[in-house]
Protein backbone atom coordinates (compact mmCIF):
# COMPACT_ATOMS: atom_id res chain seq x y z
CA UNK A 1 0.00 0.00 0.00
CA UNK A 2 3.08 2.23 0.20
CA UNK A 3 4.31 1.85 -2.86
CA UNK A 4 0.64 3.26 -4.29
CA UNK A 5 0.76 6.11 -1.74
CA UNK A 6 4.32 6.64 -2.84
CA UNK A 7 3.59 7.03 -6.52
CA UNK A 8 0.04 9.10 -5.41
CA UNK A 9 2.60 11.53 -3.34
CA UNK A 10 5.07 12.03 -6.83
CA UNK A 11 1.85 12.90 -9.04
CA UNK A 12 0.48 15.45 -6.65
CA UNK A 13 3.96 17.48 -6.15
CA UNK A 14 4.21 17.00 -10.12
CA UNK A 15 1.04 18.86 -10.54
CA UNK A 16 1.91 21.05 -8.28
CA UNK A 17 5.50 21.78 -10.01
CA UNK A 18 3.74 21.93 -13.26
CA UNK A 19 1.30 24.82 -11.95
CA UNK A 20 -1.92 23.38 -12.40
CA UNK A 21 -2.72 25.32 -8.68
CA UNK A 22 -2.51 28.62 -11.47
CA UNK A 23 -6.07 27.93 -12.44
CA UNK A 24 -7.24 28.66 -9.05
CA UNK A 25 -6.01 32.14 -9.62
CA UNK A 26 -7.98 31.90 -13.30
CA UNK A 27 -11.23 30.71 -11.32
CA UNK A 28 -10.59 33.64 -8.39
CA UNK A 29 -10.26 36.24 -10.87
CA UNK A 30 -13.21 34.90 -13.31
CA UNK A 31 -15.38 35.30 -10.49
CA UNK A 32 -14.48 38.48 -9.23
CA UNK A 33 -14.57 39.94 -12.54
CA UNK A 34 -17.80 38.63 -13.33
CA UNK A 35 -19.53 39.53 -10.36
CA UNK A 36 -18.91 43.34 -11.11
CA UNK A 37 -19.49 42.88 -14.93
CA UNK A 38 -23.19 41.21 -14.64
CA UNK A 39 -24.39 44.06 -12.75
CA UNK A 40 -24.11 45.95 -15.48
CA UNK A 41 -25.03 43.21 -18.35
CA UNK A 42 -28.01 41.88 -17.01
CA UNK A 43 -31.17 42.27 -14.69
CA UNK A 44 -31.43 41.02 -11.76
CA UNK A 45 -30.34 37.19 -10.49
CA UNK A 46 -26.76 38.30 -9.98
CA UNK A 47 -26.50 36.20 -7.52
CA UNK A 48 -27.80 33.40 -9.40
CA UNK A 49 -25.76 33.71 -12.22
CA UNK A 50 -22.67 33.95 -10.20
CA UNK A 51 -23.65 30.74 -8.86
CA UNK A 52 -24.03 29.17 -11.77
CA UNK A 53 -20.72 30.35 -12.99
CA UNK A 54 -19.06 29.45 -10.26
CA UNK A 55 -20.03 25.71 -10.16
CA UNK A 56 -19.83 25.54 -14.31
CA UNK A 57 -15.91 27.27 -14.25
CA UNK A 58 -15.19 24.49 -11.38
CA UNK A 59 -16.25 21.69 -13.81
CA UNK A 60 -14.68 22.89 -16.73
CA UNK A 61 -11.57 23.82 -15.24
CA UNK A 62 -11.80 20.41 -12.78
CA UNK A 63 -12.66 18.18 -16.56
CA UNK A 64 -10.14 20.17 -18.57
CA UNK A 65 -7.30 19.38 -15.69
CA UNK A 66 -8.23 15.31 -15.39
CA UNK A 67 -8.53 15.01 -19.22
CA UNK A 68 -5.00 16.57 -20.16
CA UNK A 69 -3.08 15.30 -16.77
CA UNK A 70 -4.97 12.40 -16.82
CA UNK A 71 -4.13 10.98 -20.41
CA UNK A 72 -0.42 12.32 -19.41
CA UNK A 73 0.33 9.77 -16.31
CA UNK A 74 1.62 7.09 -17.99
CA UNK A 75 1.56 7.63 -21.68
CA UNK A 76 4.65 10.65 -20.26
CA UNK A 77 6.34 7.93 -18.29
CA UNK A 78 6.42 5.71 -21.36
CA UNK A 79 7.48 8.94 -23.69
CA UNK A 80 10.14 9.87 -21.32
CA UNK A 81 11.21 6.09 -20.86
CA UNK A 82 11.29 6.72 -16.74
CA UNK A 83 8.54 3.89 -17.03
CA UNK A 84 11.59 1.48 -17.52
CA UNK A 85 13.02 2.43 -13.98
CA UNK A 86 9.67 2.82 -12.52
CA UNK A 87 8.69 -1.25 -13.26
CA UNK A 88 11.92 -1.93 -12.60
CA UNK A 89 11.16 -0.90 -8.72
CA UNK A 90 9.38 -3.08 -6.14
CA UNK A 91 5.91 -2.37 -7.22
CA UNK A 92 3.20 -3.90 -9.32
CA UNK A 93 1.62 -2.59 -12.44
CA UNK A 94 -1.47 -2.51 -10.50
CA UNK A 95 -0.19 -0.10 -7.38
CA UNK A 96 1.73 2.28 -10.46
CA UNK A 97 -2.03 2.58 -11.77
CA UNK A 98 -3.95 2.93 -8.32
CA UNK A 99 -0.94 5.34 -7.38
CA UNK A 100 -1.02 7.75 -10.28
CA UNK A 101 -5.27 7.41 -9.97
CA UNK A 102 -5.34 8.13 -6.52
CA UNK A 103 -2.26 11.27 -7.09
CA UNK A 104 -4.36 12.84 -9.44
CA UNK A 105 -7.44 12.46 -7.65
CA UNK A 106 -6.35 14.25 -4.84
CA UNK A 107 -4.82 17.17 -6.93
CA UNK A 108 -8.64 17.60 -8.17
CA UNK A 109 -10.10 17.47 -5.00
CA UNK A 110 -7.66 20.14 -3.34
CA UNK A 111 -8.07 22.28 -6.13
CA UNK A 112 -11.99 21.90 -5.55
CA UNK A 113 -11.78 22.53 -2.13
CA UNK A 114 -10.13 26.14 -3.01
CA UNK A 115 -12.42 27.03 -5.59
CA UNK A 116 -14.90 26.08 -3.52
CA UNK A 117 -13.50 28.46 -0.31
CA UNK A 118 -13.10 31.54 -3.47
CA UNK A 119 -16.61 30.54 -4.48
CA UNK A 120 -17.89 31.07 -0.89
CA UNK A 121 -15.76 34.41 -0.67
CA UNK A 122 -17.18 36.03 -3.61
CA UNK A 123 -20.64 34.95 -3.18
CA UNK A 124 -20.23 36.18 1.02
CA UNK A 125 -18.76 39.53 -0.67
CA UNK A 126 -22.28 39.67 -3.30
CA UNK A 127 -24.27 38.90 -0.20
CA UNK A 128 -22.68 42.15 2.13
CA UNK A 129 -22.89 44.47 -0.85
CA UNK A 130 -26.99 43.62 -1.50
CA UNK A 131 -29.45 45.38 -0.07
CA UNK A 132 -31.65 43.60 2.49
CA UNK A 133 -35.30 44.06 0.11
CA UNK A 134 -33.36 42.88 -3.00
CA UNK A 135 -32.18 39.85 -0.85
CA UNK A 136 -35.92 38.90 -0.34
CA UNK A 137 -36.51 37.67 -3.84
CA UNK A 138 -33.53 35.12 -3.56
CA UNK A 139 -34.80 31.61 -3.80
CA UNK A 140 -31.43 30.80 -1.21
CA UNK A 141 -29.19 32.48 0.72
CA UNK A 142 -25.87 33.35 -1.35
CA UNK A 143 -23.77 31.23 1.02
CA UNK A 144 -26.33 28.52 1.20
CA UNK A 145 -24.05 25.47 2.08
CA UNK A 146 -26.25 23.19 0.12
CA UNK A 147 -24.14 24.42 -2.68
CA UNK A 148 -21.37 21.76 -1.46
CA UNK A 149 -23.61 19.45 -2.25
CA UNK A 150 -22.43 20.31 -6.10
CA UNK A 151 -19.16 20.84 -5.27
CA UNK A 152 -19.31 17.04 -3.70
CA UNK A 153 -20.59 15.95 -6.46
CA UNK A 154 -18.83 17.51 -9.31
CA UNK A 155 -15.86 16.09 -7.54
CA UNK A 156 -17.14 12.85 -7.93
CA UNK A 157 -17.34 13.29 -11.89
CA UNK A 158 -14.13 14.33 -11.94
CA UNK A 159 -12.45 11.16 -10.41
CA UNK A 160 -14.84 9.30 -13.07
CA UNK A 161 -13.32 11.45 -15.63
CA UNK A 162 -9.70 10.59 -14.77
CA UNK A 163 -10.13 6.93 -14.30
CA UNK A 164 -11.57 7.32 -17.93
CA UNK A 165 -8.68 9.73 -18.84
CA UNK A 166 -6.17 6.89 -17.57
CA UNK A 167 -7.78 3.98 -18.72
CA UNK A 168 -7.75 5.10 -22.20
CA UNK A 169 -3.69 6.39 -21.80
CA UNK A 170 -2.79 3.14 -20.73
CA UNK A 171 -3.15 1.93 -24.57
CA UNK A 172 -3.57 4.50 -26.95
CA UNK A 173 -1.77 8.13 -27.46
CA UNK A 174 -2.72 10.67 -25.71
CA UNK A 175 -4.47 12.80 -28.76
CA UNK A 176 -6.42 10.07 -29.04
CA UNK A 177 -6.85 9.29 -25.34
CA UNK A 178 -8.10 12.86 -24.86
CA UNK A 179 -10.48 12.62 -27.95
CA UNK A 180 -11.85 9.35 -26.13
CA UNK A 181 -12.25 10.66 -22.58
CA UNK A 182 -14.50 13.60 -23.76
CA UNK A 183 -16.31 11.79 -26.45
CA UNK A 184 -17.37 9.59 -23.13
CA UNK A 185 -17.89 12.44 -21.26
CA UNK A 186 -20.04 13.84 -23.74
CA UNK A 187 -21.99 10.67 -24.30
CA UNK A 188 -22.41 10.69 -20.32
CA UNK A 189 -24.38 13.91 -20.48
CA UNK A 190 -26.18 12.40 -23.32
CA UNK A 191 -27.62 9.50 -21.04
CA UNK A 192 -31.12 10.23 -21.06
CA UNK A 193 -31.44 10.99 -24.68
CA UNK A 194 -29.80 8.07 -25.67
CA UNK A 195 -32.24 5.96 -23.72
CA UNK A 196 -35.76 7.64 -25.12
CA UNK A 197 -34.12 7.40 -28.91
CA UNK A 198 -36.81 4.78 -29.59
CA UNK A 199 -39.56 7.12 -28.21
CA UNK A 200 -38.23 9.76 -30.20
CA UNK A 201 -38.83 7.49 -33.21
CA UNK A 202 -35.56 6.01 -33.89
CA UNK A 203 -35.13 2.53 -36.09
CA UNK A 204 -35.85 -0.68 -33.33
CA UNK A 205 -31.90 -1.16 -34.35
CA UNK A 206 -30.94 1.99 -33.20
CA UNK A 207 -33.40 2.36 -30.59
CA UNK A 208 -30.91 -0.94 -29.04
CA UNK A 209 -27.98 0.45 -30.04
CA UNK A 210 -29.11 4.06 -28.01
CA UNK A 211 -29.55 1.79 -24.51
CA UNK A 212 -27.47 -0.40 -25.05
CA UNK A 213 -24.68 2.62 -24.94
CA UNK A 214 -26.84 4.06 -22.09
CA UNK A 215 -26.09 1.14 -20.00
CA UNK A 216 -22.17 0.54 -21.05
CA UNK A 217 -21.61 4.22 -20.07
CA UNK A 218 -21.66 5.84 -16.93
CA UNK A 219 -24.54 8.68 -16.90
CA UNK A 220 -23.31 11.79 -15.60
CA UNK A 221 -26.84 13.76 -15.74
CA UNK A 222 -27.14 13.04 -12.01
CA UNK A 223 -24.23 14.01 -10.74
CA UNK A 224 -24.94 17.79 -12.14
CA UNK A 225 -27.46 19.42 -9.27
CA UNK A 226 -26.84 23.05 -10.18
CA UNK A 227 -29.68 23.51 -10.80
CA UNK A 228 -30.92 21.81 -7.64
CA UNK A 229 -28.69 23.82 -5.72
CA UNK A 230 -28.94 27.29 -6.64
CA UNK A 231 -32.82 27.10 -6.90
CA UNK A 232 -32.91 25.71 -3.32
CA UNK A 233 -34.27 22.77 -4.56
CA UNK A 234 -33.63 19.42 -2.20
CA UNK A 235 -30.77 16.82 -3.22
CA UNK A 236 -31.42 14.13 -0.88
CA UNK A 237 -28.95 12.03 0.66
CA UNK A 238 -29.98 8.94 -1.35
CA UNK A 239 -29.17 10.61 -4.44
CA UNK A 240 -26.00 12.01 -3.51
CA UNK A 241 -25.26 8.00 -2.18
CA UNK A 242 -26.70 6.54 -5.34
CA UNK A 243 -25.13 8.18 -7.76
CA UNK A 244 -21.56 8.39 -5.80
CA UNK A 245 -21.99 4.48 -5.65
CA UNK A 246 -22.52 3.89 -9.60
CA UNK A 247 -19.74 6.20 -10.24
CA UNK A 248 -17.46 4.30 -7.83
CA UNK A 249 -18.35 0.99 -9.49
CA UNK A 250 -17.60 2.28 -12.90
CA UNK A 251 -14.20 3.60 -11.89
CA UNK A 252 -13.43 0.62 -9.94
CA UNK A 253 -14.18 -0.87 -13.43
CA UNK A 254 -12.20 1.34 -15.18
CA UNK A 255 -9.11 0.87 -12.80
CA UNK A 256 -9.35 -3.01 -12.96
CA UNK A 257 -9.46 -2.59 -16.78
CA UNK A 258 -6.68 -0.25 -16.95
CA UNK A 259 -4.67 -2.17 -14.63
CA UNK A 260 -5.45 -5.46 -16.43
CA UNK A 261 -4.23 -3.67 -20.11
CA UNK A 262 -1.01 -2.10 -18.29
CA UNK A 263 0.44 -5.40 -17.48
CA UNK A 264 -0.33 -7.03 -20.94
CA UNK A 265 2.04 -4.13 -21.95
CA UNK A 266 5.46 -5.05 -23.40
CA UNK A 267 8.17 -2.38 -22.46
CA UNK A 268 11.20 -4.58 -22.81
CA UNK B 1 35.08 50.10 -20.78
CA UNK B 2 34.77 54.13 -21.47
CA UNK B 3 31.25 54.29 -21.95
CA UNK B 4 31.37 51.57 -24.98
CA UNK B 5 28.69 49.11 -24.55
CA UNK B 6 29.27 45.21 -24.93
CA UNK B 7 28.23 43.58 -27.85
CA UNK B 8 25.57 41.23 -25.97
CA UNK B 9 24.88 44.16 -24.23
CA UNK B 10 23.65 46.45 -27.70
CA UNK B 11 22.12 43.26 -28.86
CA UNK B 12 19.49 42.90 -25.53
CA UNK B 13 18.85 46.51 -26.08
CA UNK B 14 17.83 46.37 -29.36
CA UNK B 15 15.93 43.39 -28.86
CA UNK B 16 14.02 45.58 -26.50
CA UNK B 17 13.94 48.58 -28.78
CA UNK B 18 12.70 46.39 -31.39
CA UNK B 19 9.99 45.01 -28.97
CA UNK B 20 8.62 48.82 -28.42
CA UNK B 21 9.09 49.62 -31.88
CA UNK B 22 6.70 46.25 -32.84
CA UNK B 23 4.46 46.88 -30.43
CA UNK B 24 3.35 51.10 -30.91
CA UNK B 25 3.23 49.94 -34.89
CA UNK B 26 1.23 46.73 -33.97
CA UNK B 27 -1.32 48.70 -31.76
CA UNK B 28 -1.17 52.04 -34.97
CA UNK B 29 -2.23 49.75 -37.43
CA UNK B 30 -4.70 48.24 -34.64
CA UNK B 31 -6.24 52.08 -34.67
CA UNK B 32 -5.97 52.49 -38.64
CA UNK B 33 -8.00 49.38 -39.21
CA UNK B 34 -10.84 50.46 -36.71
CA UNK B 35 -10.73 53.65 -38.92
CA UNK B 36 -11.07 52.10 -42.05
CA UNK B 37 -12.49 48.77 -41.63
CA UNK B 38 -16.24 48.22 -39.52
CA UNK B 39 -17.27 44.95 -39.50
CA UNK B 40 -20.35 43.79 -41.02
CA UNK B 41 -23.51 43.41 -38.57
CA UNK B 42 -26.98 42.49 -39.95
CA UNK B 43 -29.63 44.55 -39.85
CA UNK B 44 -31.89 42.16 -37.38
CA UNK B 45 -29.57 40.02 -35.26
CA UNK B 46 -30.02 36.34 -36.22
CA UNK B 47 -30.38 33.06 -33.32
CA UNK B 48 -28.70 30.76 -34.93
CA UNK B 49 -30.16 27.86 -32.73
CA UNK B 50 -34.05 28.32 -32.63
CA UNK B 51 -34.58 25.10 -30.98
CA UNK B 52 -35.05 25.55 -27.55
CA UNK B 53 -34.58 21.36 -26.81
CA UNK B 54 -31.30 21.37 -29.05
CA UNK B 55 -29.47 23.78 -27.31
CA UNK B 56 -30.25 22.03 -24.05
CA UNK B 57 -28.60 19.04 -25.49
CA UNK B 58 -25.76 21.04 -26.91
CA UNK B 59 -25.23 22.53 -23.27
CA UNK B 60 -23.92 19.00 -22.16
CA UNK B 61 -24.17 19.81 -18.11
CA UNK B 62 -24.05 23.99 -18.46
CA UNK B 63 -27.19 24.17 -19.07
CA UNK B 64 -27.95 26.35 -16.10
CA UNK B 65 -24.77 28.78 -17.10
CA UNK B 66 -26.18 28.73 -21.00
CA UNK B 67 -29.75 29.74 -19.19
CA UNK B 68 -27.98 32.69 -17.92
CA UNK B 69 -26.50 33.83 -20.88
CA UNK B 70 -29.32 33.60 -23.15
CA UNK B 71 -31.17 35.63 -20.29
CA UNK B 72 -28.42 38.54 -20.32
CA UNK B 73 -28.79 38.20 -24.47
CA UNK B 74 -32.56 38.28 -24.15
CA UNK B 75 -32.10 41.82 -21.54
CA UNK B 76 -29.45 43.41 -23.97
CA UNK B 77 -31.37 42.47 -26.97
CA UNK B 78 -34.70 44.31 -25.53
CA UNK B 79 -32.48 47.18 -24.21
CA UNK B 80 -31.00 47.72 -27.58
CA UNK B 81 -34.11 46.96 -29.56
CA UNK B 82 -35.68 49.66 -27.53
CA UNK B 83 -32.53 52.24 -27.81
CA UNK B 84 -32.58 51.75 -31.38
CA UNK B 85 -33.74 54.66 -33.78
CA UNK B 86 -34.44 52.42 -36.70
CA UNK B 87 -38.27 53.13 -38.19
CA UNK B 88 -39.22 49.58 -38.22
CA UNK B 89 -37.20 48.16 -35.29
CA UNK B 90 -38.87 44.68 -34.15
CA UNK B 91 -38.72 42.71 -30.96
CA UNK B 92 -38.72 39.04 -32.88
CA UNK B 93 -36.16 37.25 -31.20
CA UNK B 94 -37.33 38.33 -27.68
CA UNK B 95 -39.94 35.14 -26.82
CA UNK B 96 -37.23 32.92 -28.61
CA UNK B 97 -34.43 33.81 -26.28
CA UNK B 98 -36.55 33.60 -22.95
CA UNK B 99 -38.12 30.20 -24.42
CA UNK B 100 -34.20 29.28 -24.79
CA UNK B 101 -33.43 30.67 -21.21
CA UNK B 102 -36.49 28.99 -19.94
CA UNK B 103 -35.97 25.48 -20.81
CA UNK B 104 -32.10 25.15 -20.26
CA UNK B 105 -33.47 26.34 -16.81
CA UNK B 106 -36.83 26.00 -16.00
CA UNK B 107 -36.91 27.36 -12.60
CA UNK B 108 -35.65 30.16 -13.98
CA UNK B 109 -38.06 32.59 -11.92
CA UNK B 110 -37.11 36.40 -13.35
CA UNK B 111 -36.80 34.95 -16.99
CA UNK B 112 -40.40 34.40 -16.26
CA UNK B 113 -41.94 37.41 -14.27
CA UNK B 114 -39.80 39.83 -16.31
CA UNK B 115 -39.77 38.38 -19.58
CA UNK B 116 -43.30 38.43 -19.31
CA UNK B 117 -43.19 42.33 -18.47
CA UNK B 118 -40.62 43.20 -21.40
CA UNK B 119 -42.90 41.12 -23.64
CA UNK B 120 -46.21 42.49 -22.87
CA UNK B 121 -44.98 45.92 -22.75
CA UNK B 122 -46.40 48.16 -26.30
CA UNK B 123 -44.62 49.28 -28.99
CA UNK B 124 -42.20 51.08 -29.74
CA UNK B 125 -40.68 50.13 -26.23
CA UNK B 126 -41.33 46.45 -26.66
CA UNK B 127 -42.78 44.13 -28.59
CA UNK B 128 -46.57 44.68 -27.34
CA UNK B 129 -46.91 40.86 -27.91
CA UNK B 130 -49.53 39.98 -23.92
CA UNK B 131 -49.85 36.87 -25.76
CA UNK B 132 -46.65 35.42 -25.70
CA UNK B 133 -46.16 36.85 -22.35
CA UNK B 134 -49.20 34.20 -20.80
CA UNK B 135 -47.56 31.39 -23.30
CA UNK B 136 -44.74 32.21 -21.21
CA UNK B 137 -45.50 32.49 -17.66
CA UNK B 138 -48.06 29.07 -18.27
CA UNK B 139 -44.67 27.44 -19.10
CA UNK B 140 -43.45 28.28 -15.85
CA UNK B 141 -46.70 27.64 -14.50
CA UNK B 142 -46.47 24.29 -16.05
CA UNK B 143 -42.88 23.66 -13.91
CA UNK B 144 -43.77 25.34 -10.93
CA UNK B 145 -47.41 25.42 -10.22
CA UNK B 146 -47.63 26.66 -6.73
CA UNK B 147 -45.97 29.94 -7.19
CA UNK B 148 -48.29 32.25 -7.22
CA UNK B 149 -45.82 34.91 -8.52
CA UNK B 150 -47.01 33.56 -11.98
CA UNK B 151 -50.54 33.63 -11.65
CA UNK B 152 -50.39 37.13 -10.35
CA UNK B 153 -48.11 38.39 -13.39
CA UNK B 154 -50.91 36.50 -16.09
CA UNK B 155 -53.82 38.60 -13.49
CA UNK B 156 -51.66 41.29 -14.76
CA UNK B 157 -50.87 40.80 -17.79
CA UNK B 158 -54.85 40.27 -18.82
CA UNK B 159 -56.00 43.44 -17.17
CA UNK B 160 -53.34 46.21 -18.01
CA UNK B 161 -52.59 44.70 -21.56
CA UNK B 162 -55.19 42.94 -22.78
CA UNK B 163 -57.83 45.29 -21.00
CA UNK B 164 -59.91 41.89 -19.51
CA UNK B 165 -60.89 42.17 -16.41
CA UNK B 166 -62.52 38.95 -15.74
CA UNK B 167 -59.63 36.76 -17.35
CA UNK B 168 -57.62 38.90 -14.82
CA UNK B 169 -59.91 38.35 -11.86
CA UNK B 170 -59.98 34.82 -12.80
CA UNK B 171 -56.02 34.53 -12.53
CA UNK B 172 -56.11 36.54 -9.25
CA UNK B 173 -58.22 34.20 -7.72
CA UNK B 174 -56.64 31.52 -8.65
CA UNK B 175 -53.64 32.87 -7.20
CA UNK B 176 -55.63 33.97 -3.87
CA UNK B 177 -55.82 30.04 -3.42
CA UNK B 178 -51.87 29.00 -3.59
CA UNK B 179 -50.41 28.59 -0.35
CA UNK B 180 -48.31 31.59 0.70
CA UNK B 181 -49.97 33.72 -1.35
CA UNK B 182 -50.80 36.99 -0.19
CA UNK B 183 -54.12 38.03 1.33
CA UNK B 184 -54.29 41.44 -0.49
CA UNK B 185 -54.98 38.88 -3.57
CA UNK B 186 -58.53 38.57 -3.00
CA UNK B 187 -60.06 41.77 -2.59
CA UNK B 188 -57.87 42.69 -5.53
CA UNK B 189 -59.82 40.24 -8.05
CA UNK B 190 -62.99 41.66 -6.60
CA UNK B 191 -61.69 44.93 -7.13
CA UNK B 192 -60.56 44.33 -10.67
CA UNK B 193 -64.37 42.91 -10.95
CA UNK B 194 -66.22 45.79 -10.03
CA UNK B 195 -64.14 48.58 -11.38
CA UNK B 196 -63.30 47.19 -14.46
CA UNK B 197 -61.32 49.46 -16.47
CA UNK B 198 -60.88 52.17 -14.08
CA UNK B 199 -57.58 53.11 -12.41
CA UNK B 200 -57.90 51.27 -8.42
CA UNK B 201 -56.67 48.10 -9.31
CA UNK B 202 -54.08 49.27 -11.82
CA UNK B 203 -52.79 51.15 -8.81
CA UNK B 204 -52.88 48.33 -6.36
CA UNK B 205 -51.07 46.30 -8.60
CA UNK B 206 -48.74 49.07 -9.30
CA UNK B 207 -48.17 50.21 -5.97
CA UNK B 208 -47.22 45.93 -4.87
CA UNK B 209 -44.69 45.84 -7.71
CA UNK B 210 -42.72 49.35 -6.53
CA UNK B 211 -42.36 47.99 -3.07
CA UNK B 212 -42.17 44.40 -3.45
CA UNK B 213 -40.32 43.71 -7.00
CA UNK B 214 -36.91 42.36 -6.67
CA UNK B 215 -35.34 44.30 -9.37
CA UNK B 216 -34.78 48.22 -9.40
CA UNK B 217 -35.79 48.36 -13.44
CA UNK B 218 -38.81 47.02 -11.93
CA UNK B 219 -39.41 49.11 -8.90
CA UNK B 220 -38.58 52.09 -11.37
CA UNK B 221 -40.95 51.09 -13.87
CA UNK B 222 -43.55 50.56 -11.53
CA UNK B 223 -43.16 53.85 -9.85
CA UNK B 224 -43.36 55.51 -13.84
CA UNK B 225 -46.54 53.17 -13.89
CA UNK B 226 -47.77 55.35 -10.89
CA UNK B 227 -47.14 58.65 -11.60
CA UNK B 228 -48.61 57.81 -15.21
CA UNK B 229 -51.47 56.95 -13.22
CA UNK B 230 -51.78 60.29 -11.38
CA UNK B 231 -50.89 62.22 -14.56
CA UNK B 232 -54.33 60.03 -16.36
CA UNK B 233 -56.10 61.69 -13.38
CA UNK B 234 -54.92 65.06 -13.87
CA UNK B 235 -55.40 64.97 -17.30
CA UNK B 236 -59.12 63.82 -16.94
CA UNK B 237 -59.92 67.02 -15.04
CA UNK B 238 -57.71 69.10 -17.16
CA UNK B 239 -60.13 67.71 -20.27
CA UNK B 240 -63.00 68.37 -18.06
CA UNK B 241 -62.15 72.45 -17.54
CA UNK B 242 -61.29 72.73 -21.30
CA UNK B 243 -64.61 71.05 -22.16
CA UNK B 244 -66.24 73.77 -19.79
CA UNK B 245 -63.98 76.91 -21.26
CA UNK B 246 -65.78 75.57 -24.79
CA UNK B 247 -69.19 75.56 -23.56
CA UNK B 248 -68.92 79.51 -22.62
CA UNK B 249 -66.61 80.38 -25.07
CA UNK B 250 -67.82 78.33 -28.15
CA UNK B 251 -63.95 77.88 -29.20
CA UNK B 252 -61.41 75.31 -27.93
CA UNK B 253 -58.44 77.82 -25.84
CA UNK B 254 -55.28 78.56 -27.55
CA UNK B 255 -53.29 77.09 -24.91
CA UNK B 256 -53.27 77.10 -20.98
CA UNK B 257 -52.95 80.79 -20.70
CA UNK B 258 -56.51 81.45 -22.21
CA UNK B 259 -57.77 79.34 -18.78
CA UNK B 260 -55.43 81.28 -16.67
CA UNK B 261 -56.45 84.37 -17.73
CA UNK B 262 -60.17 83.20 -17.58
CA UNK B 263 -59.63 82.18 -13.87
CA UNK B 264 -60.00 78.70 -14.50
CA UNK B 265 -56.28 77.53 -13.45
CA UNK B 266 -53.76 79.30 -11.56
CA UNK B 267 -51.39 78.31 -13.76
CA UNK B 268 -49.75 75.84 -16.21
CA UNK B 269 -50.04 72.48 -15.08
CA UNK B 270 -47.38 70.64 -14.92
CA UNK B 271 -47.52 66.60 -14.95
CA UNK B 272 -45.41 64.93 -11.93
CA UNK B 273 -42.23 64.59 -14.05
CA UNK B 274 -42.67 68.33 -14.11
CA UNK B 275 -42.78 68.86 -17.60
CA UNK B 276 -46.39 70.95 -18.72
CA UNK B 277 -49.20 69.24 -20.22
CA UNK B 278 -49.93 69.87 -24.01
CA UNK B 279 -53.11 70.84 -25.16
CA UNK B 280 -53.83 70.75 -28.71
CA UNK B 281 -55.94 74.04 -29.47
CA UNK B 282 -57.60 72.51 -32.58
CA UNK B 283 -59.48 69.65 -30.97
CA UNK B 284 -58.84 71.03 -27.46
CA UNK B 285 -57.25 67.16 -26.32
CA UNK B 286 -55.13 66.90 -23.60
CA UNK B 287 -52.40 64.71 -23.03
CA UNK B 288 -48.86 64.80 -21.76
CA UNK B 289 -46.44 66.01 -23.87
CA UNK B 290 -44.39 64.32 -26.38
CA UNK B 291 -41.01 64.96 -24.40
CA UNK B 292 -42.51 63.93 -21.23
CA UNK B 293 -40.17 61.79 -19.53
CA UNK B 294 -44.71 59.75 -19.18
CA UNK B 295 -45.15 59.83 -22.51
CA UNK B 296 -47.58 57.50 -24.10
CA UNK B 297 -49.91 57.48 -20.97
CA UNK B 298 -51.33 53.98 -21.63
CA UNK B 299 -54.72 56.17 -22.14
CA UNK B 300 -56.46 53.88 -19.66
CA UNK B 301 -59.18 52.28 -21.04
CA UNK B 302 -62.23 54.62 -19.93
CA UNK B 303 -60.94 58.09 -20.20
CA UNK B 304 -64.46 59.66 -19.71
CA UNK B 305 -63.85 63.17 -20.30
CA UNK B 306 -63.19 62.78 -23.96
CA UNK B 307 -62.51 66.26 -26.15
CA UNK B 308 -65.62 67.21 -27.99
Amino acid sequence: MSAVLIVARGVFKESIRDRVAYNLVFFAVLLMAASFLLAQLTAGQDVKIIKDLGLAAATAIGVLIAVFIGIGLVAREVERRSIYSLISKPITRSQFILGKYLGLSLTLVANLAVMAVAYYLVLAYLDWVTPDNVKLGWEAPATDPRLLKAFALIGVELMLVTAVALFFSTFSSSFLSAALTLAVYVIGHFGQDLRALGAAGASPALATLGRVLYFVFPNLVPLNVTAEVVHAQPVTLQHMLLATGSVALYIALLLVAAALVFERRDFK
Amino acid sequence: MGGTSSRPERSRRLRWGALGVLGVCAIGTQVALDGAFTTFAPERAVQWVRSPGATRRLTLGFGTLAADLYWIRAVQYYGSTKLSEAKNKNYDLLYPLLDIATTLDPRFNIAYRMGAILLSEGYPDGPGRPEEAITLLDKGIQESPTRWEYYLDAGFVHYWWRRDPQQAADWFQRAAKLPGAPNWLRPLAASVLAEGGERGAARVLWTQMAETAEHDWLRQTARVRLLQLDAEDTVEQLQEVVNRFYDQAGRFPSGWSDLVRAGQLRGVPLDPSGVAYALDPVSGAVDTAADSPLSPLPRSRTLSGQAR
